[in-house]
């Protein structure tokens, strides 16, 4: 099958496909395409959704037409589209601190002894690259991040625990995360960053984008303790992507 | 004149909720639309009490509760057939009645649906988060406190006029029925031959497992050869998503907006409410229907609501003597009030 692709989801959005697999490459052409409808936005489209390898694209059928719809996006993906990475906002560098271990990140010395690693030879690594944010999905600010060293990946937990707090740091397969909800989740936590990547009732709700690169920094407990107590300040300033 | 009033929750059925039309625009977030499950029928609750159709109101699955208000309210009930009290009187839904301060208003089961509208002449005024009212109760967003209502809540309503008349529909709509009409896609090309057909011919059963969120439905399983995993990718309300159960799992409102499952098949937008309100062992058989057709549908269904809207009218006044009433002819429930109101010769 050739990609990308066009499928529908009944009468009110359809799929732009670009592969089946996690891969840097795709992802770029999802959010590249995502950039330019963002840019440049089509009358009646309602939502765009930039996922690991497609692009959802949400529209009202009373405003523009299916069909329509699908001969304006193939002209889009003939054209070259603009690099997203070098889009002010959606290639933004993170320093999230990081508190490793402890309660919420339980997993972290089960999970160094499977790899037979020293918990902090784990963090280290852990710490080593540069993620993306591949997409934002599943719970309001839930970042899915790409890039994590295969030395790392694991498998999920065959019983999910019920209640896993907002800011967990997890790795699920290939994939890591940062959790922005408390909730059930069957993957693996490592450690928990005091920052709130969500909050609804913030004028910015949302701190990470799809996209963004993101560099996990360690930080003692007590450090985390002191972040954690000065954003919960009001008005608090919000923490600021690296210049 | 204008006045505020405020409706207490004297009792609440399991799941009650504060909703409106939704979140738009947030999915690249994470963020469910939620707002209520049977979008038409919350319109229409909110049309009778002369509110926007976006006006905050009570979505109840199953059994709505009793409540008192500080002041005479208008309300209406849609969604479905209900038991609808004040006191000993009982009340019909899709109408709009006035709940006077000290009664009581009490609603009971529906019959025949399972998402039931209470809207409230003035709309909920519960805070704004993320540019809606409705609530996410997975994520406890929005509403009161991103929860289902309890005794004891009380909800201050926005501006209303006192004086607004209570209003009724001057005709009746006849209700779809028929098969429940599907697009391919957008991961159908995943599936076995003989689930396209299963999906075609076989009849779904509804499973009691449901909530705002999604509908499982049984039925023969709709099998993926190559696995029931993909790379997860969006979402939206009406999707037929099957785990490696082979039952598919149709999202509704509150779905979660990026999900691992493919996706065989997508309900149209005009008949996921109806769906949404089978009761539990309903039986659904479905239709698969292209998109074109699917998008005719939709400009009809929402022309169709229009037009039921315009026919809304002011209800005849309850100190008409039954003998007047009975002279009209009106036994027949079908009926325009502007000829009982205003004889052509007056």
């Amino acid at each position: 099958m050739t990609y990308p692709r066009l499928r529908p989801l009944g009468d009110t959005a359809l799929s732009v496909e670009f592969g089946e697999r996690i891969d840097a490459a795709l992802n770029a052409r999802a959010r590249a395409l995502s950039y330019d409808l963002a840019q440049n936005p089509i009358t009646g489209v309602v939502d765009v959704v930039p996922t690991y390898r497609a692009v959802l694209v949400s529209y009202d059928p009373h405003v523009i037409r299916g069909a329509t719809l699908e001969t304006a996006l193939n002209e889009r993906l003939r054209a070259p589209l603009g690099a997203p990475e070098n889009a002010p906002q959606s290639g933004a560098l993170w320093h999230v601190p990081v508190v490793y271990g402890a309660e919420t990140g339980c997993d972290l010395a089960p999970l160094a002894r499977d790899k037979g690693l020293s918990e902090q030879a784990l963090i280290a690594l852990h710490c080593s690259v540069e993620y993306r944010v591949y997409m934002i999905g599943f719970a309001p600010g839930f970042a899915y991040l790409g890039g994590l060293p295969e030395q790392l990946h694991a498998p999920r937990l065959a019983t999910p625990r019920q209640w896993v707090p907002a800011g967990a740091i997890g790795i699920g397969g290939q994939q890591a995360s940062i959790n922005s909800v408390a909730g059930p989740s069957g993957w693996r936590y490592i450690g928990q960053t005091p920052w709130r990547s969500f909050d609804p009732d913030r004028a910015r709700p949302f701190l990470f984008a799809a996209g963004d690169r993101i560099r996990f920094i360690p930080v003692s407990a007590r450090e985390g303790q002191d972040i954690a107590a000065r954003a919960a300040m009001p008005d608090a300033p919000l923490p600021e992507p690296q210049p | 004149m204008s006045a505020q009033a405020r409706l207490s929750v004297l009792s609440a059925g399991p799941l009650v909720s504060v909703q409106d039309l939704g979140r738009a625009g947030l999915r690249q977030f994470g963020v469910s639309c939620a707002g209520a499950v049977d979008a038409p029928a919350a319109r229409l609750a909110n049309a009778l009490c002369a509110n926007a159709p976006a006006a905050a109101l009570l979505e109840f699955a199953g059994l709505g509760g009793s409540f008192a208000t500080s002041r005479d309210l208008r309300f209406a009930v849609t969604g479905g057939a209900c038991d609808i009290r004040i006191g000993a009187r009982q009340l019909p839904a899709y109408e709009s009645h006035v709940l006077r301060a000290g009664e009581t208003l009490r609603i009971g089961a529906m019959s025949d649906a399972v998402w039931g509208y209470l809207a409230l002449a003035g709309g909920i005024d519960v805070p704004c988060v993320l540019g809606a009212r409705a609530t996410h109760l997975r994520t406890g967003l929005g509403g009161v406190a991103g929860r289902c209502l309890r005794a004891g809540d009380q909800l201050v309503l926005g501006p209303a006029s006192e004086d607004s008349p209570c209003l009724a529909p001057g005709a009746q709509t006849a209700p779809d029925s028929g098969p429940i009409r599907l697009v391919l896609g957008p991961q159908d090309r995943q599936f076995a031959p003989e689930a396209l057909e299963r999906l075609r011919e076989a009849v779904f059963i509804v499973t009691p497992q449901r909530d705002r969120m999604a509908m499982v439905l049984d039925g023969p399983p709709l099998v993926a050869p190559a696995g029931h995993d993909i790379v997860s990718d969006g979402t939206v309300a009406g999707v037929l998503q099957v785990p490696a159960s082979g039952k598919p799992i149709v999202l509704l409102a509150e779905s979660q907006t990026t999900g691992g499952y493919p996706k065989i098949a997508t309900v149209i937008s005009a008949d996921l409410p109806r769906l949404a309100q089978m009761a539990v062992g309903a039986q659904v058989r479905f239709q698969i229907i292209d998109r074109d057709s699917a998008e005719d549908i939709a400009i009809a269904a929402r022309a169709r609501e229009h037009r039921l809207f315009a026919t809304l009218r002011p209800k005849i006044r309850r100190d008409l003597s039954s003998a007047f009433l009975l002279s009209q002819e009106l036994v027949g429930g079908i009926f325009d009030p502007d000829a009982v109101l205003s004889p052509p010769d007056s």
